[in-house]
């Protein structure tokens, strides 16, 4: 099963014939992605080649996907143009929208929701600013690398990529049913709360890590729901206890504003519901590695 | 980005948002200069505002009425230099005093639990919203604001008669909510803040404060203004250098720099970092370092320079996970960074704790290994690799 990205999806690329649709499309295809196709306007009908595989180039989301049954797109254009290649996602009703880029506009990440929850949310959108999903051994949309874990009964979500490829690194032995990287921007798509209602419900996952990093709520909304939603075993790890107030620590949205938004608040409220926080991500991994042989 | 008090009244101006007539003064004799003008022009009370991106100014005396000229002067000599909780004053705002008949609130921003724009208004300004907020919750209206439709006239009055302002400065209100608003929609703002918004004695409407946060992402599409705002004397040199060289850099106040690649990968290496420094007497993370995916020789380079330009430094951890870059080329990086800085005549000299995992890390440690670099040493796991680094800054100090 894994969630979002089955072994079924059929995968096309915005921005295909740019450098970082090339190089992660290629990717992609190698771990056994099925890469149907992708878009650039101004090269509709051409082909672009992925470590030898033809790959049909259309003008539109909605011609990729009468054309080649596409239900998950990857988003690779640059910050400019995203806010459009969204919004040409969610005109297609295409299921699953990943959004790669980073730098954002906040105002077109708050425009492209916005627009997305007055077309019914038919579009998942996950990201901006992500490394997008991985279900190791079935599929892979985004820029996770594919070769450093394996398929297993972990879900993973997180705000972060390198805490993502780190703990599924440290974790490869027992391996993911899916890793979602939701990204560290102030408004994002998929949340925390709908990965854990995702692998809640998911039969192929038995226990769930939850990366959380300093700014907004998220992490605390995500323990209530916890609290309230979830009976498969929670292990969460919260970054920047040390990061100052009113500085922005990288990702856009990882800022202290305040006293809102510390890691200290983070992980309180994640463990009050039931959650086992991890100081490091080493003892992360340990608390998953317990939790796993306790089932 | 945020903005200084007299910055964003020039954006205001710009919108037609009604401001008081104001000049900014980097001296006494300017703020003189400017008291006179407008003393000249029949208005002969000035209010002299310290410059600082930081709340509670009025209460750290950073906020004066003068009533003419020379005691523009004398209290801008006050204010000048004045410390407001870490903030130097270099400049001060001489603005026209306004007769305040009451004092309202009104911001735009960005709700970002919500995934939506947010107008909050009270008919209580001049205060901190939070507090009014916290003493009289009715008083205080959240009013969401998509971002699809925005604030047209009829919005905009169903903000401010949500605030409960009275009759009387309802049109005024609505007309500055709604230009207000185009600050923030045009300007790629995440928070327009006018605290106090006044009604005054002769029945304007007018942003008596004006706080304002920019969008740095939205830098490549309002470049103009962002290099215009760019505050230089506020930043911290390392940043300011760093920044120039397109490096994600923070400086913090501790003795191990950092480098990493991945904003929550660095973050996560300050955070253990500093459980380890604990135990050597409270060492902590110099800085944070986000040198991205890439990891080239030249990106390190320049990063460690930087990091090592901190007389506060005393030891340095490389942590890098090897995601979509391979640790063997993450190695060679270090390997040539070194290099590097020895040929800019920067020989380092300060021990380098390296932890590299991932992809292709065996390869990327032999490398090291074969290098045979004194200064570097590898560490097999994060935790144990932060904890050396840590006892190596205690025993440089």
């Amino acid at each position: 099963m894994a969630i979002f990205l089955t072994a079924q999806s059929r995968v096309m690329i915005q921005g295909i014939t740019g450098s970082e649709g090339r190089k992660h499309g290629t990717r992609m295809l190698a771990a056994g992605t099925k890469i149907v196709g992708g878009t650039n306007p101004r090269k509709a009908g051409q082909t672009v080649s992925l470590n030898g595989s033809d790959i049909p180039v259309f003008g539109t989301v909605a011609d990729t996907m009468a054309e080649t049954g596409a239900d998950v797109s990857v988003i690779f254009v640059p910050a400019s143009g995203t806010k459009d290649a969204v919004i040409e996602a969610i005109d297609a009703r295409i299921p699953l929208a990943v959004v790669i880029t980073e730098g954002i506009p906040v105002h077109d990440s708050a425009e492209f929701w916005a627009y997305a929850c007055a077309n019914g949310n038919t579009t998942r959108i996950v990201g901006p600013n992500c490394p997008g999903i991985a279900s190791p051994g079935k599929s892979n949309a985004g820029i996770i690398p594919a070769d450093i874990s394996s398929e297993g009964r972990i879900g993973l979500v997180s705000k972060s990529g390198t805490l993502t490829y780190q703990m599924m690194y440290e974790l490869r032995d027992i391996g993911f049913s899916t890793a979602v990287g939701i990204g560290g921007d102030p408004i994002i798509g998929t949340t925390h709360i709908d990965c854990l209602q995702a692998f809640q419900e998911d039969p192929e996952t038995d226990v769930i890590v939850m990366i959380g990093e300093i700014g907004g709520d998220a992490e605390e909304r995500a323990a209530d729901y916890v609290d309230q939603h979830v009976s498969k075993p929670v292990v969460g790890y919260v970054a920047g206890f040390t990061a100052p107030e009113g500085k922005t620590m990288g990702h856009a949205g990882a800022i202290i504003s305040g006293s809102s938004g510390t890691a200290q608040a983070k992980k309180e409220a994640l463990e009050k519901a039931g959650v086992r926080v991890g100081r490091t991500p080493s003892e992360t991994a340990r608390l998953a590695r317990e939790a796993i042989r306790r089932i | 980005m945020d903005l200084f008090e007299h910055q964003a009244k020039e954006l205001f101006a710009e919108y037609g948002v009604p401001v008081p007539g104001g000049k900014v003064a980097h001296t006494a004799a300017e703020a003189r200069d400017i008291a006179a003008e407008f003393a000249a022009a029949g208005r002969p009370k000035v209010v002299i505002k310290a410059q600082v991106k930081v709340g509670g100014r009025g209460k750290a005396g950073g906020v004066k009425l003068a009533d003419g000229p020379e005691a523009a002067y004398e209290i801008a000599q006050q204010i000048l230099g004045m410390d407001i909780k870490g903030h130097t004053v270099h400049k001060v705002l001489v603005e026209e005093a306004s007769d305040i008949a009451a004092e309202y609130y009104l911001s735009f921003l960005l709700d970002r639990a919500n995934r939506t724009f947010l107008s909050i208004c009270s008919v209580q300004g001049g205060m901190e919203i939070e507090e009014v907020a916290h003493t009289s919750p009715g008083a205080v209206a959240r009013i969401p604001v998509s971002p699809l439709t925005g604030v047209d006239p009829g919005k905009a009055r169903e903000i401010i008669s949500a605030g409960r302002l009275p009759a009387e400065a309802l049109d005024g209100a609505a007309q500055l909510a709604e230009r207000l608003w185009a600050v923030f929609a045009d300007e790629d703002a995440t928070l327009v803040e006018v605290n106090p918004m006044i009604l005054s004695a002769d029945g304007r409407v007018l942003a008596l404060d004006g706080k304002v946060t920019l969008d740095d992402n939205a830098a490549f599409r309002q470049g103009g203004d962002f290099e215009k705002f760019a505050d230089q004397s506020a930043a911290d040199p390392l940043e300011a250098r760093a920044k120039a060289k397109h490096l994600n850099y923070v400086k913090l106040d501790g003795q191990v720099g950092i480098i990493g690649n991945g904003a929550g990968l660095v973050m996560s290496t300050l955070d253990v970092v500093a459980y380890a420094g604990e135990q050597f007497g409270g060492i902590r993370p110099a800085n944070f370092l986000d040198i991205g995916g890439g990891a080239s020789a030249e990106v390190m380079a320049n990063g460690l320079e930087i990091v090592l330009s901190d007389p506060s430094v005393r030891s340095v951890f490389v942590n890098v996970f090897g995601g979509i870059t391979s640790c063997d080329a993450v190695a060679n990086g270090i390997v040539s960074a070194i290099g590097m800085l020895g040929d800019r005549g920067e020989k380092v000299s300060h021990p380098i704790v390296v932890r590299l995992d991932g992809n292709n890390a065996a390869e990327g440690r032999r490398i090291l290994d074969e290098a045979g670099i004194g200064v570097v040493e590898q560490v097999g796991t994060m935790d144990d690799a932060a904890r050396r680094a840590a006892e190596l800054a205690s025993v440089a100090g």
